[in-house]
């Protein structure tokens, strides 16, 4: 692998299968009585987040304190980013105590690729901007594989904010690396110009897109995102794209429904859905930790001189 | 004192010559330009190689010497000295500096720091409105007594038709053309990258062409409307440059400018060699491939009257940042030769005599500056250009005070053997070695 982890891009084919194929063996530590091993004694890990984020900082820690790491912490304001510090210091001076690993969440779009740039350390993207979320796509490979135990062949349709979803562009290039066939659904205001050029399907009308789905991958409206009106009313866009029973019935009698969370319930999926019998969104939480300790171990669990 | 330049290829399209001939000059002044001139009395001859093009002074109308307010990015100082090391006898600067250029006092402080540094002759452009800020006309007419030769609030469009209608009317009284920072700033939003496939893989908000064809156009109509002469700075959108081709057979007064990183560059450098290299930020953004390609259609055809670099110096610091964060902007003066020779000349796009032109006779032309000419007692503003020399591109050796260029490393063929203003040789670059 590569030194760092900043897009599903860095990654190839088998390199995906096994990142996949150790999270099994990691999971397996989550069901031990004692969910600790000592892969990463020794290793420290800085979780260096510029953006609030409950999941996926939880996911991450919770994931290096099994394989033993030590970690920090650092949670940067986004209101200092701009008049505090800059990004390449901070960079330089976390470098200096040399850590083994950085993780970082960003609003920026390419904020880890300046990072990646100026750290000796392996660097794992935790979110950048509207780029990437590799981890997340992991982890929903994941589940899909876990439920459907194939990725190629299987319809995939993926509804909500395209333009803003970093989600929607990892798990873009993850699944159709697989061979899944990834139909793509929100308001033509927020599919991005030319995604059609990652091999996958535009819609449109959410339900055409989502007929014999196997999988249903709902994204978060990002009201924090919307820089403008991109569509009337929230009740507008809950009529038009929201995802509920009725449109579920019109996938696979097996789909399953995911979401990467934070649900906005009632704006693009109803709770009927998200708490329903196919929902496997808890299972998504669950396996994160699984596939980042895998992406933490495959990068950082290599003996010194690796 | 005399001196004669013996023996170059002498590219003067203004007075219809390309073929070897001398140029005898005298002081500040062109005395004569001939055939086998004869050096009498206390003339120093200086032997052109063959292959080395003596020209017209080339004339950037389009650079930010950030002075007064920005002397951390460039000074006039440094930013002529860059200017005459890439070949320019003259620039134009814009007037977004800090006090903004919409006073004769700065006018006059940009032209004492000019007279000092004695290097490239320097044209303020002056402000449309008061501290650009797109309200109220700026002294326009005290502008031009001080020395400025256009207005334009560059960095940001006239912000509405009303205010471009009046300074159009209003500069057109002084023979001042309006030049136009293209864009329509709702559409624009906050992008920071064109509006395509590459912008939407790396997750970065687009500006599409049309922000900017939509206010060429609106200016184009402003232009019939007024009479007045507009033109537009820095295109790079081929939409902008068929509202162009459009106002031109119309005989509205439009002109317009393309730089080198617009025919060259393309949205692809995104991603490659450097994801979200802040020096490929820039304003308008690099545009796709069919963009360039129109550019360079343009710049063949004659639709594209001016090659500008809309030189844009950034602090180390300022670019060293995240995308989103950095400012727009590249320097232009220091590559721009190289990439003409390289991309336009040894590729078979336009002649040399063409490249003279969009170079020299045309932005003297746009500006109503003396130059572009090598005519008997014209001004002595020479540039000794190499086509044939190897260039390798290195920003750490280049006398601009900044270092934000994305052509750094690149080698290029053709470049500057020197650059005489007002008779005096102000550059001469080692790797050719004339003898001045």
């Amino acid at each position: 692998m590569k030194k760092d982890l900043l897009g599903i891009g860095d990654l190839t084919r088998d390199e995906i299968y096994l990142i996949l194929d150790t999270a099994e063996a990691m999971r397996e530590i989550g069901q031990r009585p004692i969910k600790k091993v000592p892969t990463l004694r020794g290793k420290t890990v800085v979780n260096l987040f510029y953006e609030p984020s409950t999941r996926t900082r939880t996911s991450f820690e919770i994931a290096e304190k099994r394989l033993s790491a030590d970690t920090l912490n650092i949670a940067v304001a986004a209101s200092s980013v701009l008049k505090g510090e800059t990004l390449a210091d901070t960079a330089m001076n976390i470098e200096a105590m040399a850590p083994d690993v950085i993780v970082i969440r960003h609003a920026s779009s390419g904020a880890c690729h300046l990072l990646s740039r100026i750290c000796k350390s392996r660097v794992i993207n935790a979110g950048d901007g509207m780029h990437e979320h590799p981890t997340q796509a992991l982890l929903d490979a994941f589940t899909i594989r876990e439920h459907k135990k194939r990725i190629d062949g299987l319809k995939v349709t993926i509804v909500g904010d395209l333009l803003h979803s970093r989600v929607l562009r990892s798990n873009v290039l993850l699944l159709t690396e697989l061979g899944a066939d990834v139909c793509v659904c929100g308001p033509s205001t927020l599919v991005p110009i030319g995604i059609e050029r990652f091999g996958v399907r535009v819609s449109t009308n959410v339900d055409e897109a989502v007929r014999d789905a196997d999988v249903i991958m709902m994204l978060r409206i990002q009201q924090e995102r919307m820089h403008g009106a991109f569509f009337p009313s929230v009740r507008e866009y809950f009529n038009t794209f929201g995802m509920t029973p009725a449109r579920v019935a019109r996938a696979k009698p097996d789909v399953i429904i995911m979401h990467p969370g934070p649900m906005n319930r009632g704006v693009e999926i109803s709770s009927e859905v998200a708490d329903g019998p196919y929902s496997v969104i808890l299972e998504q939480v669950a396996n994160g930790v699984s596939v980042r300790m895998a992406v933490l171990y495959l990068l950082a669990g290599g003996v010194e001189g690796d | 004192m005399k001196r004669l330049l013996k023996g170059g290829r002498v590219v003067d399209p203004a007075n219809g010559r390309d073929g070897v001939f001398d140029v005898l000059v005298d002081g500040d002044r062109i005395a004569r330009v001939g055939r086998d001139l004869h050096a009498d009395g206390d003339v120093g001859v200086v032997e052109i190689p063959s292959g080395l093009v003596v020209c017209p002074g080339l004339i950037d109308m389009h650079v930010h010497l950030r002075e007064p307010g920005q002397e951390h990015k460039e000074t006039v100082a440094t930013g002529t000295a860059a200017a005459v090391a890439g070949g320019f006898t003259a620039v134009a600067c814009m007037p977004n500096t800090s006090p903004v250029n919409d006073n004769a006092g700065v006018t006059e402080y940009i032209l004492k720091k000019a007279a000092e540094a004695n290097l490239a002759r320097v044209y303020p452009i002056g402000a449309v409105s008061r501290g650009q800020a797109g309200e109220q006309l700026a002294e326009i007419g005290e502008l031009r007594q001080a020395g400025c030769v256009a207005i334009t609030d560059d960095g940001r469009p006239v912000a509405t038709a009303m205010l471009m209608r009046r300074a159009l009317e209003y500069a057109g009284m002084f023979g001042m053309p309006v030049i136009e920072h293209c864009e329509e700033q709702t559409l624009k939003g906050d992008g920071v990258a064109h509006e395509g496939f590459h912008a939407s893989a790396l997750g970065l908000r687009g500006i599409p062409g049309q922000a900017e064809s939509i206010m060429a156009l609106r200016d184009i109509a402003l232009a019939e409307l007024t009479g007045g002469a507009v033109h537009v700075a820095h295109m790079s959108a081929r939409q902008t440059l068929d509202a162009v081709r459009w106002g031109k057979s119309r005989g509205a007064r439009v002109t317009c400018e393309v730089t080198p990183h617009h025919f060259v560059l393309t949205d692809e450098m995104l991603r490659a060699p450097i994801a979200y290299d802040t020096n490929v930020k820039m304003n308008p953004p690099l545009r796709d491939a069919a963009d360039r390609d129109a550019m360079l259609a343009g710049i063949a055809d004659g639709s594209v009257d001016v090659i500008a670099t809309d030189h844009a110096p950034h602090h180390y610091d300022e670019k060293r940042v995240e995308f989103d964060h950095a400012p727009f902007g590249i320097t232009g003066l220091e590559t721009a030769v190289s990439l003409c020779f390289d991309r336009l000349v040894h590729a078979g796009v336009i002649s040399l005599s063409r490249l003279v032109e969009l170079l020299s006779v045309n932005p003297a032309r746009v500006l109503h500056v003396a130059g572009g000419s090598l005519a008997d007692g014209a001004p002595a503003d020479i540039s000794i250009l190499a086509p044939d020399l190897a260039v390798t591109v290195s920003a750490a050796r280049m006398r601009s005070k900044s270092r934000n260029t994305p052509f750094d490393g690149w080698q290029l063929r053709g470049g500057v053997a020197a650059t005489i203003v007002g008779g005096r040789a102000v550059y001469v670059n080692e790797a050719v070695g004339l003898q001045m």
